[in-house]
């Protein structure tokens, strides 16, 4: 395969014949923001912050899927790049909860000096479900000019994971994991229009009722901890989740003979969540639902009494 | 999700894709069944195209999806309820909520609002059946109702008034009060000298004779006595650019498709819904063999056998009036196998949108076609090389492809000294809002504002301003009505053509109330997809409301501020056209001082 030519930010560069803006930015060392970019997901372009500038385009190109062209001449800085970025930074923000966003989207808001409050006061939190039952092509005047979020009330379904609509950004990373991409599920997808619209199943019924396997492959996608473990969920929500004092094991998932590996995060000598690396050739970070949720035999041995945060998970899983 | 259709659900799904094989695909399961694997990837991509037209089909003869329907549609074309369901809510005019079987649709929009729409929306509020909608391409004979009914084909009023909608609602076969309207006061006047729209009005729509007797298909006999590469040429040499606002050169786009490998496919735009646009319509429910005859020219030219004319949801008479042609063009083999006894075989299908203005922009149509979610996709690649089906595509607006015959019939030399030497040839213009005589008017390339409101009679009052284009347009002020409207002219000034929109506004007019509709507006109608487009269209209307109060929260000069932010944000990183022009009519205003100068 033959080289291309291109120029990011002034210096010139040379990449192997169909990789993307984002791949010669970072072999670069130029990292960029990404939120709906994943190694192992086909790019949809939506989230639209890793945008850059390419001369000779009248608006800004997505680096993580444009494949570069010889000679193309890049800029990552620019004052429209540095500009876009932040008011599309602002934009999620002033509408979504962005706080459980990775460490490098944070410092990528601090960066580009993001103020979602500068859009004024928001509007009030939508009841459950008011957000799943909207008609494309109406909604409600906003009077007042109140900014509308997408809050909403937690969707609980069952003691294996929680959906957190109020912190989806709308990357349609789960709907990939959960389609083509790895599980061939198609359990959800996005409804509706607009800024109305959601992460769905048929009708919105419960995942329970859904196609859903319970892989837990959108929770492994998922980049704003909107999908989360449900032992996750109510340990934060008890303050008694504790990142730092967790440790992470890996291992190979004995269920079959695939060989899967895991990483099983431990708090207080209790298995926590399960992830499985996305650079692991057998997974790509993708698992089943034994993998991922069918850890608890591990831990019901019976000497294991009296940890803090047994009372916690066990609710958590009799829910 | 368990639910089961009804019969009168199956019988609807079935009319459409016939009874099921087996109990695999939604009949009644046998033993044998049990051991018959089917479906999977393959064919769930050779039929996932059929599946907005079997939501239709369900919607037109019930009235809703029903989980049950939904789940028999998800079984007939083995696609997922979830993958189903995301399609039939991205569509305005598919329900997933019980509705009643008659539902009216008012126009809200730019030019009905004012023109009779708000009044009669609020003669009619409290109803459960009336809703109000965006522009439904009547801005000639305003206000535009739509009926939904179920088991009968949906009916467009115009002129309407309270009883006349509750009549149709009640059960009432619509009336058709001017069944030879189709908005083109030119050939009403009876003028001479109408090269695009002379037969509208003119002929039966429904006669095949009397458009041949009016010059049709005399183009395709021309046509298929020249070779592709010499129509190609010709339609170079004409100079043509696109009609449907992006205005790009048709022989340069043509030359791109027939260069690829696969054979190709071709596509007609009939998505017509940019608000205050209407020629399309006029053509195909005055003109529709033109349409044909035009789609088949282009077959031949570019090697295509199949083709698909995608008219919006809101054009049920456009649509009949097009399906009859393509019948009886069809018996009169002018459409299907071996046209003319010249072995060329070329099809066209009709498929309905459904209630979505992004349909209009090229690539989400494809995917709406496809059986998708309407969302644009990011290009490249572009529709010459991978489009619809990931074929070859040649995608061409209504008026484009009418234009297609004149072109053969007079040459592309004789085209192109027509209109100015960067816009060549014949345009048609939608004029309403404040003007005597709305409607499309086919004029040279060349005239001005000021002549084209001229020929609609005049403007009813003072003009204020002037909105060009369409909402996805801007507002040019009084001193901007000597401008020509031609590709340069409007380039030059910094506004652009659109759809050839031309939307006059009195001094009278309540710009905080028009601005406000049109950021409604394209907050209803993004898709959702990309976030500078699906948030900030919402905050766009937020700043604009915010604006518009008495005391701005942010100052006038904040607000206005954070509304030049936001535009800048969704015109350069927004996917496609509706977030790159969704701010541009506002920031017009603005510009003019039509709204915002409270201080």
């Amino acid at each position: 395969m033959s080289d291309v030519q291109l120029t990011i930010d002034g210096v010139a560069v040379s990449v192997p014949e169909g990789a993307t803006i984002l791949d010669a930015c970072r072999a670069e060392g130029k990292e960029q923001p990404t939120l709906c970019y994943l190694e192992t997901l086909t790019p949809v372009n939506t989230c639209r912050v890793c945008v850059v500038q390419v001369t000779g385009s009248r608006t800004l190109v997505p680096s993580c899927s444009r494949v570069i062209e010889e000679g193309t001449d890049i800029s990552t800085d620019s004052p429209a790049v540095r500009q876009t970025r932040k008011v599309i930074f602002e934009f999620l923000a002033s509408s979504v909860d962005m706080s459980l966003v990775d460490e490098p989207t944070q410092q990528w808001m601090d960066h580009y000096e993001v103020d979602p409050t500068r859009y004024g006061p928001t509007a009030a939190d939508s009841p459950a479900g008011a957000r799943d039952g909207r008609h494309a092509g109406h909604h409600a005047a906003p009077v007042g000019g109140l900014t509308e979020t997408v809050a909403q009330p937690v969707k609980i379904d069952d003691a294996l994971y929680v959906r957190d609509y109020g912190k989806c950004i709308l990357c349609y990373k789960c709907v990939e994991a959960c389609g083509p991409d790895a599980q061939n599920t198609f359990a959800i997808q996005v409804a509706g229009r607009g800024f109305d619209a959601r992460i769905s199943t048929e009708f919105n019924v419960a995942l329970t009722s859904s196609a859903c396997v319970y892989c837990g492959n959108c929770i492994g996608v998922c980049p704003t901890g909107a999908l989360m473990f449900r032992s996750e969920y109510e340990l934060r929500k008890a303050s008694m989740w504790d990142e730092e004092a967790q440790t992470v094991t890996r291992t190979v998932c004995s269920y079959c003979g695939v060989g899967c590996n895991l990483e099983l995060h431990v708090q207080d000598n209790r298995i926590v969540k399960v992830t499985s690396p996305q650079d692991h050739s057998v997974t790509s970070g993708h698992l089943c639902i034994k993998g991922r949720f069918g850890y608890e035999s591990v831990q019901e041995l019976g000497d294991l009494e009296n940890t803090p945060i047994d009372a916690v998970l066990r609710a958590a899983r009799t829910s | 999700m368990s639910a089961e259709a009804n019969d009168a659900e199956r019988a609807a799904v079935n009319e459409l894709l016939g009874a099921p094989d087996s109990g695999w695909d939604g009949g009644d399961r046998s033993a044998a069944d049990h051991h018959i694997a089917r479906g999977g990837v393959r064919q769930t991509s050779g039929v996932r195209h059929l599946l907005l037209p079997a939501l239709q089909a369900v919607q037109g003869a019930i009235g809703w999806v029903s989980p049950g329907a939904l789940n028999y549609v998800s079984e007939r074309l083995t696609v997922p309820p979830a993958e189903a369901y995301a399609v039939a809510t991205f569509y305005a005019l598919l329900a997933t909520e019980e509705r009643p079987r008659r539902v009216a649709h008012v126009c809200e929009d730019v030019s009905c609002r004012n023109r009779g729409g708000l009044d009669l929306l609020e003669e009619l509020s409290g109803r459960g059946d009336v809703m109000a909608s965006p522009c439904l391409g009547q801005c000639d004979r305003s206000p535009a109702v739509l009926v939904q009914r179920a088991g009968e084909y949906d009916a467009s009023l115009w002129n309407s008034t309270p009883e006349m909608v509750i009549d149709v609602l009640e059960g009432a076969e619509p009336i058709d009060p001017n069944p030879g309207h189709y908005g083109i006061p030119q050939t009403e006047a009876g003028s001479d000298g109408l090269r695009l729209l002379h037969r509208v009005g003119a002929i039966d729509p429904y006669s095949l004779d009397e458009y041949r007797a009016a010059d049709g298909y005399a183009a395709l006999t021309k046509a298929m006595e020249m070779t592709p590469t010499e129509l190609i040429e010709e339609v170079k040499r004409s100079g043509i650019k696109g009609r449907g606002g992006a205005a790009f050169p048709m022989g340069v786009k043509w030359e791109a498709v027939v260069a690829q490998e696969s054979d190709p496919v071709l596509v007609c735009n009939a998505d017509e819904a940019e608000p205050g646009t209407f020629k399309d319509r006029g053509i195909m429910e005055g003109d529709p063999f033109s349409l044909v005859e035009a789609m088949t020219i282009a077959g031949y030219t570019l090697g295509a056998h199949r083709s698909y004319l995608y008219i919006r949801g809101e054009y049920p008479r456009a649509a009949r009036h097009v399906a009859s042609a393509i019948e009886v063009a069809k018996e009169a083999g002018l459409l299907g196998e071996d046209i003319l006894g010249s072995g060329f075989d070329f099809d066209i299908e009709i498929r309905m949108g459904g209630g979505a203005y992004i349909c209009g922009e090229e690539t989400a149509l494809f995917n709406s076609i496809e059986g998708f979610r309407g969302e644009p996709r990011q290009k490249p690649p572009y529709p010459a090389e991978a489009g619809l089906f990931g074929l070859p595509t040649a995608i061409n607006n209504v008026e484009t492809l009418i234009n297609l015959p004149l072109i053969v019939l007079e040459g592309g030399d004789a085209y192109a000294a027509l209109g100015t030497p960067d816009s060549t040839g014949i345009k048609l213009f939608c004029l309403s809002g404040d003007v005597v005589t709305p409607g499309v008017y086919e004029v040279e390339f060349g005239a001005t504002i000021r002549d084209l409101i001229e020929l609609a009679g005049g403007p009813l009052d003072d003009i204020a301003a002037v909105l060009l284009g369409g909402v996805s347009g801007s507002f040019v002020g009084p001193d901007q009505l000597d401008l020509p409207l031609t590709f340069e002219a409007t380039r030059e000034a910094g506004v652009a053509l659109g759809t050839a929109v031309v939307m006059p506004f009195s001094s009278s007019t309540d710009f905080d109330d028009v601005t406000k509709r049109i950021a409604a507006f394209f907050r209803d109608e993004s898709c959702g997809q990309c976030v500078p487009c699906r948030v900030g269209t919402v905050r766009q209307e937020e700043a604009l409301f915010r604006l518009l109060n008495p005391a701005p929260t942010n100052g006038s000069a904040g607000e206005i501020g954070l509304l030049t932010e936001i535009d800048q944000a969704m015109k350069l990183g927004s996917i496609c056209g509706l977030g790159h022009t969704a701010g541009s009519a506002i920031q017009s205003a603005i510009a003019l001082g039509l709204i915002g100068d409270r201080g």
